[in-house]
């Protein structure tokens, strides 16, 4: 475990700064209820004045070139604040697709706008369940994409597609313009609303080859995009713990805080230690990425930051009472986002199971 | 009454005077005089005292025919069984029957944003002035505020003496300008509950219930009601499905009004039914690990069951046993709707991403991931149930308590 730098720890508080003032829960709520799920010009404050998007970027193509711990920051931090817009699905996810390609050409063009925010890009997955199950609907002959994926993030805002499919010679990734004939984006409503979500549907669409995907490409992007989501979790997961915890110290029942029932006193406890182990997995795993080593922490991460973020919001709820059940609660906010990202890249038990796979293999 | 002789006289009168054409409400009238509304009630109070097997032959006959009987649905049962318990006279004759017709609908009016678990330290107040009860304060999860016509009220009488002691229990009729109703909307986007504010809201002092003072030992009376219903269904269906008659569109819409908050309560269970069916649509069923934690469900979900006959039957037998079955049911129940809602999320995947009439059977499974945390809180928390069992089952020392002495001076929010 390497301990963060002076530079990421102020790297920390400006992205803090920022979401502080430009996500508020209000703007949660504003932004969660809109078709569009975020606000334009914050999004381009966020590439553009704090330079977010390009993170983990090579300035070679228009980013500050920092890693996967730099991006775990921006995205913990972002997962604090429940920030509502396409980082994850355009610098993410698209990001590191396209980064892990060996198309130059693609790289140049598309990087610097992703950066840049000027282009919104998605990752098209047929499966967002597993990796090995990538591949199965999407086909392509030819220059022709066909085939349905159920579930992409933010796909109806998205300038361009990257979408891995099979192609001739196996899995390939491609992209396609959103706007293209033969591509049907349907938004689909969503159990947690401050990520929009679409079904997105290609008849014949036309394709652009960026490169040949192998087993372990796609795994390693899996891993990247997993450890990224991994840290939004445990943001999350740190806040309602922080927010809950002050509750317990405010709310009096039976004449006392109810923080003084060792009840409650007993659950913040187990709570503080699995959220301390999970950060640390977390925090590893992209340290392990930077590094090469250690493969199987990604899955590690992302399956313990699923188990305390749902464990966070589950207490979240029941140490408020009735009033963690309401809408007028924020809580619900990060319940609904604890459990979308749970299943999201891999369930727990799909995570754990792949970890304990590359456990036997390095043994 | 021998059950064969309440089946005779039941379906003679029957037979002379339903009518399926009739106004809902005269027709309840008639079953009221007729003394066949609630025959389980005291003779005194429009009932027949029949015991429970009687009722059983009494519910059949209505169910072979068609017959739509007194009002049930919503909170107006924990108003009635109160005030058959504790009122007087007058009060019995004048509240119970508009209750069993149906024209009046009740709410209970029990929480306070600063009294939940601790509802013994409710702060709304009630002064006598000018020989009428005037109340001031705010309650909240009131169940069907929004269209009920009175409310069963405890609130503050007395701030001197220890707080169970202070409160008293009152009838309150909601139709009057003090009482504003505000709906309240839950994290899964239903609206089943209420706040209600109080601003110098009118009560008559002989629609007080029992003396001053007794508020809290007539609240839990209507909480004992209130925790046997919790496990039954509420909601009530009407008795079949292609009848003829006005009354039953008169019937259909008094339900739908009357069931709507209840939508989604089978879903705060965690849907267990639904686990087989949608493990086995989806695939799901083929994965060890998803299979693992299916039949640990399976286990839990039967042994729950199981474990609540046998309590039923030890009650049934008249046994003095302490029987934690309350307590120890409701705290299982959550415990299944947990593990539930973990499976579904297992055998979803990424699908319980989705949400909505699209999603997952017609939406139901996702609604069902965003209610299930209302079990643990709904009703008595768990944390409030395992002190129950620790404390009152069990015989494990007492907390500290740091609310005694007069109720003015306990700190509170
Ligand atoms: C879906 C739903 C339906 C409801 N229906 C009704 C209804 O029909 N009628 C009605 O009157 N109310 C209803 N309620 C309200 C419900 O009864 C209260 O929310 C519940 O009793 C908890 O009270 P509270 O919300 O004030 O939480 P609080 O009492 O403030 O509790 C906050 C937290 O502190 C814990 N806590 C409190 N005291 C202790 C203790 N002594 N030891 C350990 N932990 C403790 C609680 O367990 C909880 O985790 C409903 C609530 C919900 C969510």
């Amino acid at each position: 475990m390497t301990e963060y730098t002076q530079d990421q720890a102020t790297f920390r508080e400006v992205v803090t700064k920022f979401l502080q003032a430009k996500s508020t829960p209000t703007d949660v709520r504003r932004l969660m209820a809109s078709d569009e799920g975020y606000d334009a010009d914050v999004w381009q404050q966020l590439c553009q004045e704090v330079g977010l998007a390009g993170t983990h970027i090579p300035e070679e193509y228009g980013g500050f070139g920092f890693g996967p711990v730099e991006l775990g920051i921006a995205a913990e931090e972002m997962g604090r604040h429940l920030y509502c817009g396409p980082f994850f699905s355009s610098a993410v996810m698209a990001g590191y697709a396209i980064l892990n390609g060996d198309s130059e050409a693609n790289k140049q063009k598309l990087l610097p706008e992703i950066a840049a925010g000027s282009t919104v890009a998605t990752l098209v997955l047929d499966s967002v369940n597993d990796p090995n199950q990538v591949g199965r609907q999407l086909r392509v002959t030819g220059k022709e994409l066909d085939g349905t994926a159920p579930i992409v993030t933010d796909a109806h805002i998205a300038d361009v597609l990257l979408v891995v499919a099979s192609g001739e010679d196996g899995l390939g990734l491609y992209s396609v313009i959103a706007d293209a004939d033969g591509v049907k984006i349907s938004p689909q409503q969503a159990l947690d609303p401050t990520r929009k979500l679409s079904r997105v549907a290609f008849s014949g669409a036309e394709v652009q080859k960026i490169g040949h995907l192998s087993e372990s490409g796609l795994n390693k992007t899996w891993d990247q995009i997993s450890v990224a989501l991994a840290h939004e979790m445990i943001g999350g997961a740190q806040q309602l713990f922080d927010s809950t915890l002050e509750y317990t110290k405010v709310r009096v029942q039976f004449g006392r805080p109810i923080g003084s029932f060792q009840a409650l006193k007993h659950r913040c406890a187990d709570l503080l230690l699995e959220l301390e182990w999970a950060k640390a997995a977390t925090h590893h795993a992209a340290f392990c990425l930077a590094s090469g080593q250690e493969p199987e922490t990604a899955s590690m991460a992302k399956a313990m930051a699923s188990d305390i973020y749902m464990e966070a919001a589950r207490a979240a709820v029941q140490l408020r009472g009735g009033i963690g059940f309401t809408w007028e609660e924020d809580t619900h906010l990060w319940f609904k986002r604890a459990k979308a990202s749970e299943v999201f890249m891999g369930s727990p038990h799909t995570h754990r199971e792949r970890l304990l796979s590359l456990m036997e293999e390095a043994s | 009454m021998s059950p064969d002789d309440i089946r005779t006289e039941l379906s003679a009168w029957l037979d002379a005077n339903w009518d399926p054409n009739r106004p809902l409400i005269e027709w309840r009238n008639i079953l009221v005089d007729g003394g066949w509304a609630a025959p389980s009630w005291p003779e005194d109070s429009f009932g027949r005292g029949f015991d429970v097997e009687q009722m059983a032959v009494v519910n059949d006959v209505f169910a072979e025919k068609g017959i739509v009987g007194a009002a049930q649905a919503g909170p107006r049962r924990l108003a009635a069984e109160t005030i058959l318990v504790h009122g007087n006279a007058d009060q019995k004759q004048r509240f119970l029957r508009p209750i069993l017709t149906g024209e009046h609908a009740w709410t209970q009016l029990f929480s306070e944003p600063g009294s939940g678990s601790d509802l013994a330290g409710a702060s709304t107040k009630a002064e006598l002035i000018d020989g009428k009860w005037i109340v001031n304060g705010q309650k909240v999860w009131n169940t069907s505020a929004h269209h009920a016509d009175w409310g069963i009220l405890v609130a503050r009488t007395d701030w001197d003496l220890p707080k169970h002691q202070g409160l008293s229990y009152f009838l309150i009729n909601l139709r009057q300008p003090g009482v504003e109703v505000r709906p309240l909307k839950q994290m899964n986007g239903h609206a089943s509950f209420n706040e209600v504010f109080l601003t110098d809201a009118e009560v008559a002092v002989e629609d007080m219930l029992g003396a001053e003072g007794d508020g809290w030992a007539i609240a839990t009376t209507t909480l004992s009601i209130e925790r046997q219903g919790f496990a039954r269904g509420r909601n009530e269906r009407p008795p079949r499905e292609a009848n003829e008659g006005s009354i039953y569109d008169e019937f259909a819409k008094e339900l739908e009004i009357a069931n709507e908050p209840y939508t989604w309560y089978p879903q705060r269970e965690g849907r267990v039914d639904l686990v087989m069916k949608r493990a086995m649509d989806t695939g799901a069923i083929k994965d060890p690990s998803v299979r693992q934690e299916m039949a640990k469900l399976m286990c839990m979900s039967r042994a729950a069951q199981l474990a609540a006959h046998s309590a039923a039957a030890k009650r049934k037998a008249g046994s003095n046993e302490i029987v934690p079955a309350g307590s120890i049911g409701k705290l299982g129940a959550s415990v299944i709707a947990r593990q539930s809602a973990h499976v579904h999320t297992m055998i979803s995947g990424a699908d319980a991403m989705l949400s909505g009439p699209d999603s997952a059977e017609e939406g139901v499974i996702a609604e069902t991931l965003v209610s299930v945390p209302a079990i643990s809180i709904a009703g008595g928390t768990d944390e409030i149930q395992k002190n129950i069992i620790s404390e009152r089952v069990l015989g494990m020392p007492k907390e500290q308590r740091m609310d005694t002495g007069p109720f003015r001076d306990i700190k509170r929010n």
